[in-house]
């Protein structure tokens, strides 16, 4: 394989770069799991692979452990080439998806494996599983078996196992994948707080855009062994890219148009979805008469009951769900085109008793900045 | 009648359907051992049956004669004891060298590619198509003086004369291996299938060596499934009749074949039935340990299954 550092490469150089992944390739017989990756991850970050099942995020996570080679390309931990090292030489750990802790053993010799394997002397094992367990908080079940814990405690052994030998790169694989969902949340701001005190960079992969929004620095969205976009949480909410990632980080409203106008602060663009023109207001580089998608999030929607006075940016139709969510309405409207629209009103700006409810006609608006324009 | 409730109709429907094993058990099991048992106390007579009968009513006299030469016998007579030490310790190095065998091969098959798997698992299971004694006459061609074997290694020069297996405590063992290998490969192979990869590879992730991941992980998490393995081939070896019987010399004692010269050429069924008794006692050892084995491994797979 060929060093292609040199070569015209498509990440810009960073003084905080501690995994590198260079134009990894990995195929399964006639299948393409992961095609021509790039990736940067920080130190001290924590990264998140996004994707729908499928989409090569777990084969990339595997090729990071080592427990698969790349086809090409090349990986990079602290400056030092890992490709071809096997997983027991790495100094890389990984908590596995429903967590493979080994059940003959217990809890206190599942953590002191690894440090086993290292020839780490009797008492410093000790002392550092215990510093481990402590971290977790799972000290008092030392004793136990695997079997005789609950999901939530027995991923608390998992990340201890994980963290125990100091890692220089910890891998997530599905983190929350295997725990109820009452618990979910609690779990990923608990594990994001131990990742911080320990200051570990680490690597997780998710199919939950909320768990990677809720947990990441920074994510990476992939869909058929490319990542599409990467940036953190609030960036790629707020700037999608494309019709994929907008659609898969939250939900949105897609419309489909033509940029008819082009002026200097703002654009127009026609769709058949609306009968009223779009206004956009922030800079967009695709020329006239291209056709391009147009995103616009339902919590930036207005539901209304009068016709706004302004010449775009609106639609009328009539309500046909109305959803009480707890801190905010989800309004879906049928359009006039019969596009179904979906609002998400706070309680704070709709009163309950003035609501439009279920067949009500209603006028649904929002602002030109809010709308997203998407050329793919 | 009264119609009787659901839930008691449930529980006697289900006491039914346990019914015929339990009584298949009962007569063809359990009666036959009771009378085997019985016949271990009586005394040897000419007459049919040739035994004497335990409860006898005489002169308006009931005698009940437990008699125990038998068993007397049994445990002074040096050629019982050493012949229950021979079988055990035959029972036992086979098993020794079915596991030192089938353990690679059990290893092998689960590790294949399904396709091949089925291909392996048949080819393993594919002498018992045909009967034992065949099998076991087929061996006798093999090991023989004049036998495929010896006219092999003589015609390659190796030897000179022709080795001696056939009527030896080797040509035992090679039969006892050969017949009762696949005993041992096939709850392995079960066990060992159901192996989940990830915990190897969560050995490998913390640092293990494939050769430590075997012996910290695969072998610890594969011992029922090997002790399972063990018992089915150490228990009828035990008593194995036929292959100490065509394979072996004469000094090659086995229960079965002692069991078998009592019977039908002394014609001492109480003694006979003596040293079946004992060698049901002996075996409940290791088939206690298999219960219990079995049963560990039922809850451990409940207990496994509410904390996931």
């Amino acid at each position: 394989m060929t060093d292609n550092r040199s070569a015209g490469s498509t990440w810009s150089a960073d003084a905080d770069e501690f995994v590198r992944v260079e134009d990894v390739v990995k195929i399964f017989g006639d299948t393409v799991a992961v095609q021509s990756v790039n990736l940067s991850v920080r130190r001290g970050e924590i990264f998140a692979l996004l994707g729908s099942s499928g989409c090569g995020k777990s084969t990339l996570l595997r090729m990071l452990a080592g427990f698969e080679q790349p086809t090409s390309g090349r990986i990079y931990l602290d400056n030092e080439d890992i490709t071809a090292l096997p997983p027991y030489r790495r100094p890389v750990n990984m908590m596995f998806q429903s967590y493979a802790l080994f059940p003959h053993m217990t809890i206190e010799a599942n953590v002191a494996f690894g440090l086993k394997q290292e020839g780490v002397p009797r008492n410093e094992i000790h002392e550092r599983v215990f510093e481990a367990l402590d971290l977790v908080q799972m000290a008092a079940y030392s004793r136990r078996k695997p079997h005789q814990l609950s999901g939530g405690q027995q991923q608390r052994v998992a990340l201890a196992r994980s963290l125990v030998k100091r890692p220089k790169l910890l891998l997530l694989d599905e983190p929350m994948s295997a725990l109820d969902k009452q618990i979910r949340q609690k779990t990923q701001v608990e594990l994001v707080k131990i990742l911080e005190q320990v200051g570990v960079t680490c690597i997780m992969v998710t199919h939950d855009q909320e768990e990677s929004m809720t947990m990441a620095d920074r994510l990476a969205v992939m869909t058929e062994g490319q990542i599409i976009q990467c940036g953190t949480p609030q960036d790629v909410y707020t700037f999608p890219n494309s019709r994929f990632v907008a659609g898969f980080i939250g939900s949105t409203n897609l419309f489909d148009g033509r940029i008819t106008v082009d002026e200097p602060d703002h654009i127009v663009i026609e769709s058949d979805q609306l009968s009223r023109p779009l206004f956009v207001s922030h800079g967009v580089s695709e020329p006239l008469g291209m056709d391009v998608h147009v995103s616009i999030r339902p919590e930036h929607i207005r539901v209304l009951r009068e016709q706004p006075l302004v010449e775009g940016n609106w639609a009328h139709g009539m309500v046909s769900h109305v959803a009480w969510m707890g801190s905010y309405v989800r309004y879906q409207v049928r359009l006039d085109s019969g596009f179904m629209l979906e609002a998400n009103v706070p309680l704070m700006v709709q009163d309950p008793a003035t609501a439009p409810a279920v067949e009500d006609e209603v006028y649904v608006s929002w602002a030109a900045d809010s709308a997203t324009v998407l050329p793919s | 009648m009264k119609p009787m409730p659901a839930w008691s109709r449930r529980l006697l429907s289900r006491r039914l359907a346990i019914l015929p094993p339990f009584l298949w058990m009962a007569l063809f099991l359990l009666v036959p051992f009771l009378l085997v048992f019985k016949i271990s106390f009586a005394d040897l007579r000419f007459g049919i049956p040739p035994y004497t009968p335990l409860a006898q009513l005489e002169d308006y006299t009931l005698k009940l004669g437990l008699h125990l030469n038998a068993y007397y016998l049994l445990f002074t007579d040096s050629l019982y004891i050493a012949t229950y030490l021979n079988s055990i310790k035959v029972a036992a190095v086979t098993t020794l060298c079915c596991a030192l065998i089938g353990y690679p091969m059990a290893y092998y098959i689960a590790q294949s590619s399904p396709r091949a798997r089925n291909l392996l698992l048949l080819a393993v299971v594919l002498p018992f198509w045909t009967s034992l004694l065949l099998r076991v006459y087929a061996w006798v061609g093999i090991l023989r003086n004049d036998g495929l074997l010896n006219n092999f290694l003589l015609w390659l020069g190796v030897i000179d004369t022709p080795l001696e297996i056939y009527r030896t405590d080797l040509a035992v063992y090679i039969g006892l291996v050969y017949a009762y290998l696949p005993f041992f490969i096939l709850p392995l192979y079960a066990n060992l299938v159901k192996l989940d990869r990830r915990l190897l590879e969560a050995a490998y992730d913390l640092g293990a060596r494939p050769f430590t991941a075997f012996f910290k992980v695969t072998l610890p998490l594969s011992l029922p499934g090997v002790i399972a393995g063990g018992m089915l081939v150490f228990i009828p070896t035990v008593g194995e009749y036929v292959i100490p019987e065509m394979l072996g010399g004469a000094d090659t004692l086995m229960m079965g074949r002692i069991m078998w010269t009592e019977f039908f050429n002394n014609t001492d069924w109480p003694m006979a039935a003596a040293v079946t008794v004992v060698m049901v006692a002996i075996l409940l050892v290791p088939l206690v340990i298999f219960q219990r084995n079995q049963l560990e491994q039922m809850n451990a797979g409940k207990g496994g299954g509410d904390a996931a």
